[in-house]
């Protein structure tokens, strides 16, 4: 979590442990366990649960960069939908030439097929995040109006550059032969796909609360989240830091582009921004900045909208912004609310 | 955000002469040779549309050209004047259009009918933007560009959901009242050899309500509420310090441009008769109006009449010109992908990014630059 209680009492012999915001954590069980009696069954709570989950790691793997960008260094980038889609295209590069892979009936043939396309997706959307960085981004650092105008103008070109590169109509792409169906365990139904999707999410998640809480490279970011003066005074640089968090963040939007992109097996220039919609509300209800925060929310939002499309179909076209609403009344800056902010 | 210098002496020297004129555009003139020129090349163009040019594509586009001047005017209010950047703006413009459209598929093609929608929907409006402006303004104004993101796209979803209601993705087709259809003579004998039927009543109703509604916003922005809504943009801290309160007066300002924006909704129906998500509430129409503030010029307010104009036009013809282009080109690589009529975007993308760079202003700040 990077939201840390900065304490002032003086005590040196040891450090005070940082508070952790237990209720937002709770929600999320919470809103399990109240969800239940309105489900009925047990059997499909549990699908509709795991379903949830999936969908909200799929979220937080394309938020989890846009909040960290704009914690470290305030900047808040309207055109990250774009790498989400840029992530998705880049693995026809690879399911061009190891098309064969996909209809193979082997699981090891088909994850390693599913690793390629993450992995020629990050390095492709890597890329091109830093040269987003460095033309885009890098002249509008200060001024909010100027950085939401450019990033969207960004990705106006952006998109419209995939278009002339993919063509305009959408490609469908077909999920890897094992990855399909479901499994289902006495009543309860569990899509593979979404259970590769949860692992891949947990895992990403981990990774990134280990960098973050047990590295050095960790303890910066979460000090330039804080307070950036600080670490340029103690002689970091963190524009560096910046530019590879960037970086990294647009590999993470690659990365879910690619798990939203098998999800949806279809590919569109627009699909990155009809999710950033989600990201949006995601890292809003976090609190702007805190990765922690971006988790929780992305799964709140995916229980809620999957309970209420159960339960009631019609109110679930508007739950994502009712969950959000309620989440800043009552707290106006997001669950986890960095310091600074 | 860079201005350009403020105007505070010919401000005066211009209330001294006292003209109409100057009454009428709020001691606010254009300040640049041919940025008047232009825009009286414009004005005239408008009015007098049905009579110059023959056929329903000119007049089509005259009328899409004052409802995008109005719904960009009212953006520039939001954008230009207070700084904050809201992606709900084609919501007001659908509500705009669906009052109109609901009402009169409902209650009948009667005036009455019209008036109630344009009513009903002026408050929905009204209560929206104060709603979404109290939630996000609050706290930091980069909440609200996010906020209004997501409202926007939920009513674009409920829009095409509630097919009972609004038509679904088709939309709503509706008749008008019968002074305004094209059966309906107001004189017996042609004008100028153009017969004065029902469209170019409508027609006529929509360039005027386009020049009173911008004449309108244009007196807000010079109002001494104007003003402050410029001391916020340019500093918050200090308007707060200087004892105006930041929040009430973005949220009037997005009250402000939310009814403007709604108006123009209510004539694009009008103009139409149809309204659908994909006229008015598609995410599309939000970034259309993005690149006509900013190519126009943010702050300005003939800013918006220049994007609006050069937009629409660039729609209807720039595709002619890019067809010719990519034919020309045919057989080199690449090349003739990216000036395929359908890549028109692409280009105005790259304009509108430099023009946030290079000019701040738009055409109009270039424009008044260059006078001095």
């Amino acid at each position: 979590m990077t939201d840390i209680a900065v304490e002032s009492s003086a005590s040196t012999e040891q450090l005070p442990r940082t508070k952790t915001d237990w209720l937002p954590l709770l929600l999320v069980p919470a809103l399990a366990l109240i969800a239940l009696p309105f489900v009925g069954s047990g059997s499909t709570w549990v699908t509709l649960t795991v379903a949830g989950l999936a969908m909200g790691m799929m979220i937080f793997l394309m938020a989890s960069g846009l909040t960290l960008v704009f914690g470290l260094m305030d900047i808040i980038n309207f055109g990250h939908g774009v790498f989400i889609s840029l992530g998705a295209y880049a693995s026809l590069l690879v399911l061009g030439p190891l098309g064969g892979w996909v209809q193979a009936d082997s699981i090891w043939l088909n994850l390693g097929l599913l690793l390629l396309c993450i992995l020629a997706a990050m390095g492709f959307t890597a890329v091109v995040g830093a040269v987003f960085e460095r033309v885009i981004v890098r002249p509008v650092y200060g001024s909010h109006l100027k950085q939401i105008l450019v990033t969207m103008g960004g990705l106006i070109v952006a998109e419209q550059a995939i278009h002339a590169i993919w063509g305009a109509s959408p490609i469908a792409i077909p999920l890897p032969a094992t990855l399909r169906g479901a499994f289902i365990i006495g009543d309860v139904v569990m899509e593979r796909y979404r259970v590769v999707a949860v692992g891949i999410g947990l895992f990403v998640f981990l990774g990134m609360q280990l960098l973050l809480n047990r590295t050095r490279l960790g303890l910066l970011i979460r000090a330039g989240v804080e307070n950036p003066e600080m670490v340029e005074a103690l002689g970091y640089r963190i524009r560096r830091l910046f530019v590879s968090v960037f970086v990294a963040g647009s590999a993470l939007a690659g990365l879910g582009g690619v798990m939203w992109a098998f999800y949806r097996q279809t590919l569109t220039a627009g699909m990155g921004m009809d999710v950033m919609v989600l990201v949006f509300i995601v890292i809003i209800i976090g609190g702007l900045g805190s990765v922690g925060g971006c988790f929780v929310g992305s799964i709140l939002v995916a229980l809620v909208a999957n309970y209420v499309g159960f339960v009631e179909p019609k109110l679930a076209l508007i739950s994502n912004i009712l969950v959000m609403a309620l989440v800043l009344i009552w707290r106006p800056q997001g669950l986890f609310p960095v310091a600074r902010r | 955000m860079s201005r350009s210098p403020a105007p505070a002496l010919t401000v005066d020297r211009d209330r001294a002469s006292g003209s109409v004129l100057t009454g009428l555009l709020s001691s606010d003139l254009p300040r640049s040779k041919v940025l008047t020129v232009v825009l009286l090349a414009i004005l005239l163009m408008l009015a007098t549309t049905p009579f110059v040019f023959s056929g329903s594509q000119p007049l089509s586009t005259a009328a899409k050209i004052c409802v995008f001047i109005v719904l960009v005017a009212s953006y520039d209010l939001l954008l230009g004047y207070t700084g904050i950047v809201s992606f709900a703006h084609t919501m007001f413009f659908g509500i705009g259009g669906y009052g109109i459209a609901i009402a009169s598929e409902r209650l009948g093609a009667t005036w009455t009918s019209v008036a109630v929608g344009l009513g009903t929907a002026l408050c929905l409006s009204a209560l929206l933007a104060v709603a979404i402006g109290l939630l996000s303004l609050r706290v930091r104004a980069i909440f609200f560009s996010m906020i209004t993101l997501a409202v926007a796209s939920a009513m674009a979803v409920l829009a095409s959901q509630l097919s009972t209601i609004t038509g679904g993705e088709d939309g709503l087709s509706f008749q008008l009242p019968y002074e305004l259809r094209p059966a309906f003579r107001l004189l017996s004998e042609p004008v100028f050899g153009v017969a004065v039927n029902g469209r170019l009543i409508a027609y006529y109703i929509l360039f005027f309500a386009t020049l009173l509604t911008f004449l309108l916003l244009l007196r807000i922005v010079n109002s001494p509420f104007g003003r402050v809504l410029q001391a916020i943009r340019e500093n918050e801290f200090r308007a707060e310090a200087l004892g105006y309160r930041v929040v009430a007066y973005r949220t009037a300002a997005s009250v402000l441009s939310a009814l403007a924006a709604t108006m123009a909704g209510a004539l694009m129906a009008l103009w139409l008769r149809y309204n659908g998500p994909d006229t008015t509430l598609s995410f599309s129409i939000m970034i259309d109006i993005l690149l006509m503030v900013v190519i126009g010029g943010m702050g300005t307010m003939y800013g918006s009449v220049i994007g609006a104009a050069l937009f629409v036009l660039a729609q209807s013809y720039l595709q002619v010109l890019m067809d010719a282009a990519s034919k020309a080109l045919a057989g080199v690589p690449v090349l003739p992908d990216l000036v395929h009529p359908d890549r028109w975007l692409l280009w105005l993308g790259a304009l509108f990014v430099i023009s946030v760079y290079a000019f701040p202003g738009g055409i109009v700040g270039r424009l008044r630059q260059a006078e001095q």
